[in-house]
Parts: C-alpha cells; structure tokens; sequence
C-alpha cells in the first residue's frame, strides 16, 4: 500500500487491513510517525524519538481488557496496532505529561491512566502526545504553555479546544485517531471546528484515573476520529468499571459499530434556546439543511425547550472553577513540577503558582476560590448546583418526547487566533451549546455537517444516559447523508 | 463588583502570588465574568436541591485491604527537592 493510501484509511480500516494481512501495523505507525514529525501546526507535545513507542502490539498477547471485547477484528489485538495520540492531560508512564501547563514542564508520572492502558492493551500504540489548554481551560488551545495550535482549514484561525492538538491533528491526517477529553465542549467543540468526529460519554462510563483533573463531576475522556464508526471502536475499549475511579460504571450494554442508514422512528428535539438567537448565520444555515436531511432520511423533527439552557453556562462557570481551584491545589512545588524558591513555605507555594500558572488558569482558580469563599458560598455554588438540577429536570422532560436533542455544536465556525484572549466571556461563550450537556452528564456527538465561510460546521446529538450506541446510529445515519470531505484539512 | 482589595484576600485563599500588574486586569475581568453568572440570582430555586455529582453512584467503595503502593524512590524521583526518605520543603517560620 502506497504511503498516502494508507494514511487515507481510517482507523477501523486500518485495523481490518493490518487483520487481513494487507498491511503492517509497523508500517502503518512509520508513516504516522514521519508525518507528525513534519506537523507544522503544533499539534503535539511530545513524539518518540524512538521509531517506535513500545514494542509491535499487533502480535501482542491479548490481556484480560482485551481478550472479551466487543468489536474484536480477529486476528491479534483487537486494534491491531493502530497508532493513537493522546492529549497531553493523560498520565503516560515515562512520558511527558504536561497537562499543556508549565508547572508540570517536563513531568514523567510513574503510572499509566487505565484508558490509556486499556486502549494500550486493546492494540493502539501510543503515537504522540497532543497539545491543549493549559488544565484543559480554554475552547481555543491559546491558553497552552507550549503554544497555540493552528486550525488546519486556515492557518490563521484556532482550532478549538480544549482537546485542539487531538482535533487538528486527526483532521489534518497527523493521527488516525486521537484521545481527548471534555469538561464542557473540550472534545466537541474542537471536533465541530476541525471538521471531525468528537464524543462526549456518559459521565461515569470512562474511568477518569490517570487525567489530571479540572472539575471532576464534569470531566470524561473520550475520541475524536475521522468517522462515527472509529468513536465508536475507540469507546468500545475504553468504557468499563474501574476500581481505581469510584465514580467508573459499568457499561449497561456492549458497544457496537453503528449500521444504521435510516431515521426512521427517530424524533430530534430542537432546543429554541440553542438553536437561534446567538448562532452565526452560516452556521445555522447548515445546521437547517442538516435537519431536512434528517427528515429525507424518516426522523421527525419537533421544536423543544430547554428552558434553564440558557442560565447553563453561568452555572457551568463557577460549578467548574469551583472544582478546579480545588483540584489545583495540589500544584504546590512539593511532590512534583516547578518549584520557585522563595522565604518560607507558603513564600514557595504562592511563588510556584504565581510562575507556573497562566492568566486563564490564574482567572479560574480566582473565580473558584471567590465563588466557595465565606458569604459567597450560597449565592454562587449553592444556586449554580441548583440549576444543575433544573438542567438535568430539563433535559429528562425532553427525552420523554424526543430520542435526541440536536443544536450546532459550537455557534460560530473557527475563529482567528487571538480574537478572543482578552475577553474572557466571548471566549466562554463558545461553549454555550456544550456546557448543558456536561452539567447533565448525558452523552453528546458532534459530527461535521457543513461548511460556512469554507470552515467546518458541527451538529452535536445528545442523547440520555448510556444512549451511546443509539446515538452512534443516528450519528452514522446523517454522517452517510452530509457525505462531508474533509480534504481540505489534510491538503 | 470585586476589587482591589478582595481580590489580593482570595488569592491569599488560593496560595496564588499575583504581581502588581496583574491585580487590576483581574479585578475587571473576574466583576465582568461575576456579573454574568450573578444572573443565576434572578431564577426562583426555591425548594429545588442542589445537584453535586449526576452519576448515581451506590456501594463504590472497595475492600479496605493493604495493597502494594508505588515504591518510594519511584514517587521521590518527580520532586523538586528531596532529603533522604522524604520531599524537602521551606521551613513554614522562615
């Protein structure tokens, strides 16, 4: 196979070919690893220097993650050694692990996060790890302390974020897949932006050990990929208990690989308040065009409300920087990272934090220390959990009419590098379509469904707890319709 | 809405060292971030309780048993400073 056929295919393809004996899995991860050497958007943090990260995995023995799996391609691992990137947050034993921040420059954790293993042991070598917001604070990876990633449709726009090293690199070819991680749209805005794949599951279905938190009743891994079929392949060997996260589940049902063609019987919930007012026009131009198609293909479309969506984004930001500037407690110059001396200890602690954190992160700690502090407590945390109540109630009463929620995934197509970084709301505002599905915790795709301005427009379904394979269907429905090309990313 | 002043008390809350420079972006941009999400005021959440975690989560715990833990030179080998068995720290009165 000629060396751009077979950076071509996707990863479930490629994991076919290696099974069938067309293609080497040590071939297939030179190719990817020449090309990620000659990224020029910055997308990764860390690449082997090796030609190889760890030994071949397509003749690996299959251990007890991978043995019993769901979608195995016979033949070796499941994943037969398709390579995959992994955003920076992910703690990878003797590799790098940043989380995009200075204050843990240059950290090597003694341990491996379990889906990182998991995928590890289902046959997906680690190719690259992947730029990001720094703590995964951000929706335009410009907040990184090792640089800005660039959007490959234009190279003067952002490529979202927080996950932006996972969604360029995947949309620009670099990775077949990658791994990110989504608070409130740090997976699925990137992927709108990027013109690729991006699911966010269930909270509770991906075990968190080994992701360096942000806001941890919010936080959940999950793929940006090329395709439906390939998230849904990447969350059938990352979902599962694990008893080192006491949060984990197991998942109900196995995951399969979507089939689906049709719509028919399907009814998609359009919020009123998510789908108007605020949205670009280009963007919602395509998101229209989207439900005719949807409606060609059987589904019926209905006109929903949500009406506390749009008091989620308020709630989303002190409810995530009220566990954030908890969890970043624990960057104090002690145990791990950047030490700054200075007199005394609590001299070093705010000294060390003062130099390792950025602005954004400084800013959201502020707000989360402001918003626990003594008198603030009620007016703040107290009423944003609250809302989340009403989020969640919101969304339960649509789910009894409606098999899917559908809005744009972000409200305006990739925007230019540095429009956003001195107006913290604008920025925040990016995620307003995002934040009401994380507060809720349900499941949430985004799949490019267009272009305006020629970038990129995504279309996010949200479906209710553990809906992922149903989701998936649907998903895999309207991606076979929009038959959208994402050429223009890799040129 | 925030100022100055309580600015420089929640960072001392936050252990964050914030240079002269700093303070002032941060007081405008945290009161323009605040007055946004004060919205949350004007909803009526009366008898409507707060919602803290949306996983329902029972009987998570795991056995309470001895387990082998990373070994000491392993988990001292990340820390800035170290002196002998142990991370080394500034004394807290200097």
């Amino acid at each position: 196979m000629s060396a751009t056929g077979l950076l071509d295919l996707s990863a479930a393809a490629a994991a076919r070919a290696i099974a069938a004996g067309d293609l080497g899995a040590d071939e297939l991860f030179t190719a990817y690893l020449a090309r990620a050497r000659e990224d020029k958007l910055n997308c990764f943090t860390w690449i082997p220097t090796e030609s190889r990260s760890s030994p071949p995995s397509a003749h690996a023995s299959p251990g007890d993650a991978s043995s019993a799996r769901p979608c195995a391609i016979p033949g070796g691992t499941p994943l037969g050694g398709v390579p995959l990137a992994v955003k920076d947050l992910f703690c990878t034993e003797g590799v790098p692990s940043q989380s995009g921040s200075r204050i843990l420059g240059g950290y090597l954790p003694p341990y491996t996060a379990t889906v990182v293993e998991r995928l590890q042991a289902a046959g997906a070598p680690l190719l690259a790890k992947t730029n990001q917001d720094e703590f995964a604070m951000g929706s335009s990876n410009e907040n990184s302390a090792y640089g800005p990633v660039l959007n490959p449709w234009d190279h003067t726009r952002v490529p979202g974020g927080s996950s932006g090293g996972s969604a360029a690199a995947v949309a620009a070819g670099l990775a077949p897949w990658a791994l990110g991680t989504d608070t409130g749209g740090s997976i699925r805005q990137p992927a709108a932006l990027c013109g690729i794949v991006g699911l966010k599951p269930t909270y509770g279905a991906v075990s968190r050990y080994g992701m360096i938190a942000f806001a941890s009743s919010l936080d959940q891994a999950g793929p940006l990929t090329r395709d439906v079929t390939d998230a849904a392949l990447m969350l059938s060997h990352m979902v599962g208990r694990d008893e080192r996260d006491a949060t984990s589940l197991s998942f109900p049902h196995e995951i399969s690989l979507p089939t689906a063609e049709r719509l028919d019987g399907v009814t998609l919930g359009v919020p009123s308040e998510l789908a108007g007012e605020g949205i670009e026009a280009g963007v919602l131009a395509a998101f229209t065009a989207t439900l005719a198609r949807a409606e060609e293909l059987g589904a019926q479309i209905e006109q929903v409300s949500l009406p506390h969506a749009p008091h989620a984004l308020s709630a989303y930001y002190v409810i995530a920087p009220a566990e954030a500037s908890s969890n970043l407690a624990r960057f104090d110059g002690v145990r791990y990272g950047l030490r700054v001396d200075a007199p005394g200890l609590t001299g070093m602690y705010t000294r060390t934090r003062h130099d390792g954190f950025g602005p954004e992160v400084k800013r959201r700690i502020m707000l989360g220390t402001y918003a626990l502090s003594s008198g603030y407590y009620e007016a703040f945390y107290g009423r944003a959990q609250r809302v989340r109540t009403k989020i969640v109630e919101d969304f339960r009463a649509v789910f009894e009419r409606c098999d899917f929620v559908v809005t744009p995934t972000s409200p305006t197509v990739a925007f230019e590098l540095g429009a956003r970084t001195n107006d913290p709301l604008a920025m925040y505002s990016s995620d307003v379509c995002t934040v009401p599905m994380s507060l809720a915790g349900i499941p949430a795709i985004s799949i490019p469904c267009g272009l305006s301005e020629g970038l990129p427009v995504g279309l996010q379904l949200a479906g209710p707890a553990f809906s992922e394979n149903s989701l998936f269907d649907a998903a895999h429905a309207l991606e076979q319709a929009i038959g959208f090309d994402s050429t223009p990313a890799r040129a | 809405m925030i100022d100055r002043d309580e600015v420089l008390h929640v960072a001392r809350l936050a252990r964050l060292q914030l240079s002269y420079e700093e303070i002032e972006p941060m007081a405008r941009e945290l009161s323009a971030v605040l007055d946004h999400v004060a919205r949350i005021g004007e909803l009526d959440l009366r008898d409507v309780p707060p919602t803290t975690h949306v996983a329902e989560l029972t009987g998570q715990l795991r056995a309470d048993e001895p387990c082998q833990c990373l070994p000491r030179e392993v988990v001292l080998a990340q820390a800035p400073a170290v002196s002998g068995e142990g991370f080394l720290v500034p004394s807290p009165q200097a």
